[in-house]
């Protein structure tokens, strides 16, 4: 017997008697040819008891350094919001966490219903009328969204913004060789997208106009500019990629004629989890209903007239239309978005505004802050909610990060992973409401401590930069 | 606050009972493995008090004033809004979430998750879908703050313990696969197909030809042609054989210069190892086609046999299935990759590299995981080949679905290599044990298996004789089933079986479970042979009852509209 699995010898005897087969080997040689069947142990050592594995497994935790660990300024895509109490206690109900895909509504009214609720509550964060029931995450939910925009008009040409976040940008490049696409990148005008070039570059042929609000750079951009210059004169389908949070303060996409919202929904509720598992929200225009990738749940009635939830418009998807289907996607992060519709149910219609100016306030102060550090610049000095980006000329970044962090403080992320040869001296530094007045004073000292000492030539932490990412 | 239980916002109508009185606590939904007879009444008159349960939703529990969330004080010098955020760019109307307090909060979405049927609480054979147990080891230590809080854009120097994680899980999965080089990427299985198919595109127009056709047995996975279209390639569907593996002449006819790649799945979704799988391999290696092996059924083939052992090129996994993770209700899932030598010049980005550091002092090597996420730092390739790095690119965002990483290398760890072997043994030896039983209770007169005598893990039964003779189909049957407690099997595929029931019964069953879902299955034959009816108005004892699928899809109500 092996953990997990319940058949005793006893139990094997009797099945094997039962199947008219001598031995488990029988039956499988019966079926696999000869030739194929491995005739050596797999190369993965012997099991393991349960407090081994989890022994292991918190070793390998203890070599990470968590937000647990140390205060984390970092952002770019994730952020390290405050994760509700219930939120652990429902997800770990195993009438969430154990079933499958609500194929038989009559005992799925629960996961049907939060699916249902989860839509309700994407509608009116973004504003726009029909939501799916989760995609896998946000660039990938850009790439669907680029996808929807050219089964809607059969164009070829995607225009994204360079604000929109670089895993978008790789995602999206990637996924559209596959459905005949090109990407053109417009670039960035003083932190935000340059309007005149995104007016240009969008055309005729245009099938999808991609920006990020705020951009990636924390920027918030004039959506409702980008989306009026995007419609004239071109058939292109307007998608904006949204940090949820931010929708507390920000006009919402449905109105700023912005036609697909999509986004990461990780802040709503999710843990940071290394990048995932997290969900992607994705919500539309009414007329692009049938075009939706995912699952949607919808209201109706059973054969006694009382209420309840179904899995709907189906023909949209995979296991019905097969090739001609909207979209391949079956697994998606139902219990993710589960997280996200508890999340959005505890903050509330007064909490979601509370917070977002919350962090507007204390972003406010924290990028006051920092641009008094000497050496230190903005490198926008657009309106932010959440994130901001500095400018540190003459500084080696990395190395001022694993300084900052040997003290305890990871003060963002080094803008040379992600942006090489162009913003080579930036740090994109982002705010939760975890985040304190006294922690972001701490930040500021340290930065500033650190651009001393590598101006004074002296870094105790130069050596171990090396090998820094 | 003086409201008490019964009142909820907006005037709904309420019905429901106020609390957790123990007649609620035990109705739910009918006791696993048919061991309620209560509900197997029919048509019943006690109704199932969770029932009178009137769907409420969290919206219309809302009101005005209350909440749950408190923000902690801003603590820093406030400055007005208009100053820094323009007005222009702000909202002007709240999104209008729910108003509710904390209590309000966990008592709906409790009685909400009492609404489901779970994997912890019954038999759940769902075809294709491997409903094995999931360990609770597995949700701690992924929930340990090192795992869950670990920020996705870390330094490496602060992430290694992350990073051995990814890398042990790479190795493991090449092993089980036979296929040494690992991406963990995809979200899900169908993000794993379409890796898959623009991989086999990339390494077909690196060669300078331009493939269009991707060969799908009528058996596949839904999936499976999806994906073809949206990675712009032509699905060209192959025949199956009489005895359920594919139709080599069909293919023979089918495999030319055109061909980019075959999706295969072996065991395939009839439960049927292709014994011929070398002749296919063979055939469309031939003419020069890749071959991709869809993971869904890996379940049956753990340490006994490899897709890399086969022939196969690509090979994707659904963590989710074989490595038990929860199914969340829909995910979420994992969908890694495996690929040959040949194709992994195109992986996606990251790809974790582990390099030796040179021994301090005679202490014990080290060595450290780097990870590379820039195609452009990839020195020559994946392949250590030609310069400059052939990569597709990226899949999403980050490095994949980390928490999922966490949970199934623990379970690789618990079992080990013998273990997932026995895995797989015993849900094969389930599933032929359940045929059997099924033979000895007479179920598979009106229940023939679609295929072949025997099975891997998971087999088709046929409901057509079943429909002739008792006059009830197979959607009947199944709903029938939720009366004795059981989740009904996968239904209605593979398409090619008329009235087809999928059925996967996975090792982490005992014995006494399958017997009682037999003995369900040959009951409700019974029940049918005398009254019809009662399967064909099933189910009785579940929250809601049969529902308007039509009527939801015709007039779609998929948001709440609030006031």
């Amino acid at each position: 017997m092996t953990r997990y699995t319940t058949a005793t010898d006893a139990d094997r005897e009797a099945m094997l008697a039962a199947v008219g087969v001598a031995s488990i080997d029988e039956l499988l040689a019966e079926q696999i040819p000869q030739a194929l069947l491995l005739d050596r142990p797999l190369d993965i050592p012997e099991g393991l008891s349960e407090q081994e594995v989890n022994a292991e497994l918190g070793r390998l935790a203890a070599k990470n350094t968590s937000a647990e660990d140390e205060v984390t300024f970092l952002g770019a895509g994730m952020y390290d919001h405050y994760v509700p109490s219930i939120i652990d206690m429902l997800l770990g109900r195993s009438e969430f966490l154990t079933p499958y895909t609500p194929y038989q509504p009559e005992v799925s009214q629960g996961g049907l219903q939060v699916m249902f609720e989860y839509q309700t509550a994407i509608s009116e964060l973004t504003a726009l009328p029909v939501s799916n029931a989760s995609v896998y995450e946000g660039p990938s939910a850009v790439a669907a969204a680029a996808y929807l925009a050219k089964l809607v008009n059969s164009k070829t040409g995607i225009v994204v913004s360079a604000g929109v976040h670089p895993h978008t940008i790789q995602t999206l490049e990637t996924l559209a060789v596959g459905y005949g696409s090109t990407v053109t990148v417009v670039p960035l005008k003083d932190g935000v997208t340059d309007l005149d070039a995104w007016s240009a570059a969008v055309d005729g042929d245009t099938s999808a106009a991609i920006l990020q609000q705020p951009n990636f750079l924390g920027a918030v951009e004039d959506v409702q500019a980008l989306s009026d210059a995007a419609k004239d004169d071109s058939p292109a389908v307007v998608i904006g990629a949204y940090d949820p949070i931010t929708l507390g303060v920000l006009a919402p996409p449905g109105e700023t004629d912005v036609d697909v919202a999509v986004g990461e929904g990780q802040t709503l509720g999710n843990r940071l989890d290394f990048g995932g598992p997290s969900f992607g929200f994705f919500a539309a225009r009414e007329a692009f209903l049938r075009r939706m990738p995912g699952r949607i749940a919808g209201e109706t009635v059973d054969v006694d007239g009382r209420r309840g939830f179904v899995l709907t418009l189906q023909t949209r998807e995979q296991h019905i239309r097969r090739e001609k289907a909207t979209s391949n996607i079956c697994t998606s992060q139902a219990l993710n978005a589960l997280a996200g519709v508890v999340y959005l149910g505890w903050l509330g219609r007064e909490g979601l505004p509370e917070l977002a100016n919350l962090l507007v306030q204390r972003t406010h102060y924290a990028r006051t802050t920092l641009a008094a550090v000497d050496g230190v610049e903005l490198l926008h000095d657009q309106p932010v909610v959440r994130e901001f980006a500095l400018r540190l000329p003459g500084v080696d970044v990395p190395q001022l990060v694993a300084y900052v962090q040997d003290h305890g403080v990871n003060p963002g992320l080094a803008l040379s992973r992600t942006h090489a040869g162009v913003h080579d001296d930036g740090l994109l530094v982002a705010l939760t409401e975890q985040r304190t007045k006294e922690q972001i004073d701490e930040l500021a000292r340290l930065v500033g401590e650190a651009i001393q000492s590598q101006r004074s030539g002296t870094t105790d932490a130069a050596a171990r930069t090396e090998v820094s990412a | 606050m003086s409201t008490t239980e019964n009142t909820t916002g907006r005037g709904t109508k309420d019905v429901h009972i106020g609390d957790d009185s123990a007649i609620a606590r035990e109705a739910v939904l009918p006791a696993a493995g048919g061991s309620d007879p209560r509900p197997l009444a029919a048509p019943t008159t006690s109704v199932n008090p969770i029932q009178r349960d009137h769907a409420t939703t969290i919206f219309e529990k809302g009101v005005e004033g209350r909440r749950a969330f408190v923000a902690p004080a801003t603590g820093v010098p406030e400055v007005a809004l208009d100053e820094i955020l323009p007005a222009k760019l702000r909202r002007t109307t709240p999104a209008r979430l729910p108003q509710v307090t904390e209590p309000e909060l966990v008592r709906h979405y409790v009685r909400l998750s009492r609404r489901n049927f779970d994997l912890d609480t019954g038999f759940y054979p769902l075809g294709s879908c491997t409903m094995k147990y999931n360990p609770r080891l597995h949700e701690r230590v992924g929930a340990l703050p090192g795992h869950s809080r670990l920020h996705p854009f870390q330094t490496q120097d602060h992430a290694q313990g992350a990073l051995e994680v990814m890398y042990g899980l790479e190795r493991q999965l090449a092993e089980v696969s036979g296929l040494p080089h690992v991406c963990l990427q995809p979200s899900a299985g169908s993000h794993g197909e379409l890796a898959g198919v623009l991989l086999a595109r990339a390494y077909h127009e690196a060669r300078g030809e331009n493939r269009r056709k991707v060969l799908t047995p009528d058996t596949a996975h839904g999936t499976n042609p999806a994906t073809v279209t949206m990675a712009g390639l032509e699905v060209v569907k192959v025949a199956t054989n009489p005895d359920g593996g594919v139709d080599i002449d069909d293919l023979r006819a089918k495999a030319d210069d055109d061909v980019a790649l075959i999706m295969l799945t072996n065991p395939n979704t009839l439960g049927i190892f292709d014994p011929n799988i070398e002749e296919i391999a063979s055939i469309v290696h031939g003419v020069g086609g890749v071959l991709y092996y869809d993971g869904a059924n890996l379940n049956a083939i753990m340490g006994i046999t490899r897709p890399g052992d086969m022939g196969f090129d690509i090979v994707h996994f659904n963590l989710h299935k074989s490595f038990t993770q929860p199914h969340g209700g829909g995910g979420p899932g994992s969908g890694p990759i495996a690929v040959s030598d040949r194709i992994a010049p195109y992986v996606p980005v990251p790809v974790i590299r582990r390099e030796e550091l040179a021994p301090a002092n005679g202490a014990a090597a080290e060595h450290r995981f780097e990870l590379i996420s820039d195609p452009a730092d990839l020195p020559g390739g994946v392949d250590g080949g030609e310069p400059g790095s052939r990569s597709i690119g990226k899949l999403r965002g980050f490095q994949g679905n980390y928490g999922v990483f966490v949970r199934c290398y623990a379970y690789i760890l618990s079992l080990g290599g013998s273990g997932l072997k026995d895995a797989s043994e015993v849900a094969v030896l389930n599933a032929n044990y359940l045929l059997a039983k099924l033979e000895e209770l007479g179920v598979r007169e009106h229940l023939p298996l679609a295929f072949g005598t025997r099975c891997m893990h998971e087999f088709v039964i046929s409901g057509g004789p079943m429909k002739r003779d008792l006059g009830i189909k197979t959607l009947d049957l199944a709903k029938r089933l939720l009366d004795h407690g059981f989740h009904p099997p996968t239904v209605y595929f593979p398409l090619l079986v008329e009235e087809a029931l999928l059925i996967e019964p996975v090792e982490t069953e005992a014995r006494e479970t399958l017997d009682a879902f037999a003995e369900a299955l040959a009951e409700i034959l019974r029940e049918a042979a005398e009254d019809p009816t009662i399967a064909q108005n099933a189910p009785y004892s579940t929250p809601v009852r049969r529902l308007d699928e039509a009527g939801a899809a015709k007039k779609p109500r998929i948001r709440q509209a609030i006031a």
